[in-house]
């Protein structure tokens, strides 16, 4: 007998193989480079074939620098935006220097989209709280972006962003523009700051008591470090939002992207195939164990 | 602006205290005001006060030799700065400055101890408070330590 997750996984990979290209990199070509942050940039890719790559917003793919290597990495654009692909990647290797020093007219490979996404639409009609640490506000813009093209839907939308320090702040001036003319409450904080610094020093997880929201009617979508959004778990069940309706993006080793590798297993879970993003209800057991 | 004895009750510090609580510790009070940059306190001076932001920010931070210094914590409305007025020898170990225009509410340390010492249920709910403070604190300084954000995350 197989778990609806087997079943769920063997249906994902059967389809990706039968469509004979999920191992294949489809080549797209880079149209402009944007850099974020000192380690950070953000590529524009277009395909080379012309056929644009439709996702889910906390969708990911895997981006091939060719001759060095393949790494997977969450889709930062507009997901309903047409035909440019956006990935916000931090040069913390090998794979991801190559990608982050990319130039445009560069041709990378891409596989995917795969995995499941973060469905803000879920949270129609309620609010929804953003909670993220560093890198992690990349794959949660696309979410953003998909909630802003229809901001007159939800009540209270909340982004609580925690970085290492002010200049590691991604995405500046769409902070600004989503808090000063798109109706978010945005709280920015840093670990730490230099001393002309005039903003938040402190942890993420300590602005969650403090922002206003109804907890029972809230979708809480949480990206960033594992330590952090377990942190930032607790505190939301604290402040009384159902488990359910708090989604993490969990990071694993993800290498094939369709479950059959196995790279990115998390007992009986693949990242790739049943995550990214997950329900916290069904993390609990899952994060709580040493050995996974 | 309301009073402190109107404030008291509503901040979430002093929840759960009774009325002649609030009374006894708003004798200790008294309302200030910091303009943007002013320093509140330095690292080494006497702490003699404790504070509560009504409206502002404040910055709690460490004088590093030609840095200029580093912010390490902040506190905004509602937020609270300051338990060495708690503890001997009584002395700041950090600076502390207005981030921007803030009033406070502002407890004379000395006054609060007199207090706590006369009356140990006084005493033992603000140091539950206090406690809680500095736990809050603490946890958040230790998630902060694994540097969540770096390179190697």
């Amino acid at each position: 007998m197989t778990s609806l997750a087997e079943h769920d996984r063997a249906n994902a990979a059967a389809q990706a193989l039968a469509a004979g290209d999920a191992m294949l990199p489809r080549p797209f070509r880079v149209v402009r480079t944007r850099r974020d942050t000192r380690d950070t940039v953000t590529l524009e890719l277009e395909p080379v074939d012309g056929v644009p790559l439709k996702f889910s917003a906390g969708q990911f793919t895997m981006l091939h620098a060719f001759g060095v290597g393949e790494v997977p990495i969450s889709i930062s654009g507009d997901p309903t935006r047409a035909g440019l692909l956006e990935h916000t990647i931090r040069n913390v290797g090998g794979v991801t220097g190559a990608l982050v020093a990319a130039q445009p007219g560069a041709i990378l490979g891409v596989r995917g989209p795969f995995g499941t996404g973060w469905d803000v639409s879920d949270g129609i009609g309620g609010d929804v709280v953003f909670i993220t640490g560093g890198i992690g506000l990349a794959p949660l813009r696309p979410a953003i972006l998909e909630l802003l093209a229809n901001r007159e839907k939800y009540n209270r939308v909340v982004l609580l962003y925690g970085a290492r320090t002010p200049d590691d702040i991604l995405f500046g001036d769409a902070l600004r523009r989503w808090a000063d003319r798109m109706g978010v409450v945005v709280e920015v904080t840093v670990d730490n700051g230099p001393h002309n610094w005039r903003g938040r020093v402190g942890l993420v997880t300590q602005l969650i008591p403090r922002v206003g929201f109804d907890p029972a009617h809230t979708v809480a979508l949480v990206c960033g470090p594992e330590v952090m959004m377990r942190a930032s778990a607790m505190a939301l069940r604290d402040r009384g939002v159902p488990a359910s309706r708090i989604r993490l993006s969990m990071e694993r080793n993800m290498k094939c992207g369709v479950g059959l590798c196995g790279h990115c297993q998390l007992r009986e879970l693949f990242i790739c195939v049943d995550g990214p993003v997950l329900s916290y209800d069904r993390l609990v057991p899952l994060m709580s164990r040493r050995e996974l | 602006m309301q009073t402190i004895e109107e404030y008291l009750p509503e901040h979430p510090f002093f929840a759960g205290l009774d009325e002649p609580m609030l009374e006894l510790l708003a004798g200790c009070a008294t309302n200030v005001h910091f303009r943007a940059d002013e320093v509140l306190f330095r690292e080494g001076d006497p702490a003699d006060t404790f504070y509560i932001v009504r409206k502002g920010r404040i910055a709690i931070q460490v004088h590093t030799p030609g840095g200029g210094g580093v912010v390490l914590d902040t506190a905004d409305d509602g937020g609270v700065v300051g338990w060495s007025w708690l503890v001997p020898p009584y002395r700041w170990m950090f600076d502390a400055r207005a981030s921007e225009s803030t009033s406070a509410v502002a407890f004379d340390g000395a006054c609060l101890r007199g207090k706590c010492e006369n009356d140990p249920v006084v005493g033992y709910a603000l140091m539950q408070r206090v406690t809680q403070v500095m736990f809050d604190r603490l946890e958040a300084a230790r998630l902060r330590l694994i540097d969540m954000y770096g390179s190697n995350s």
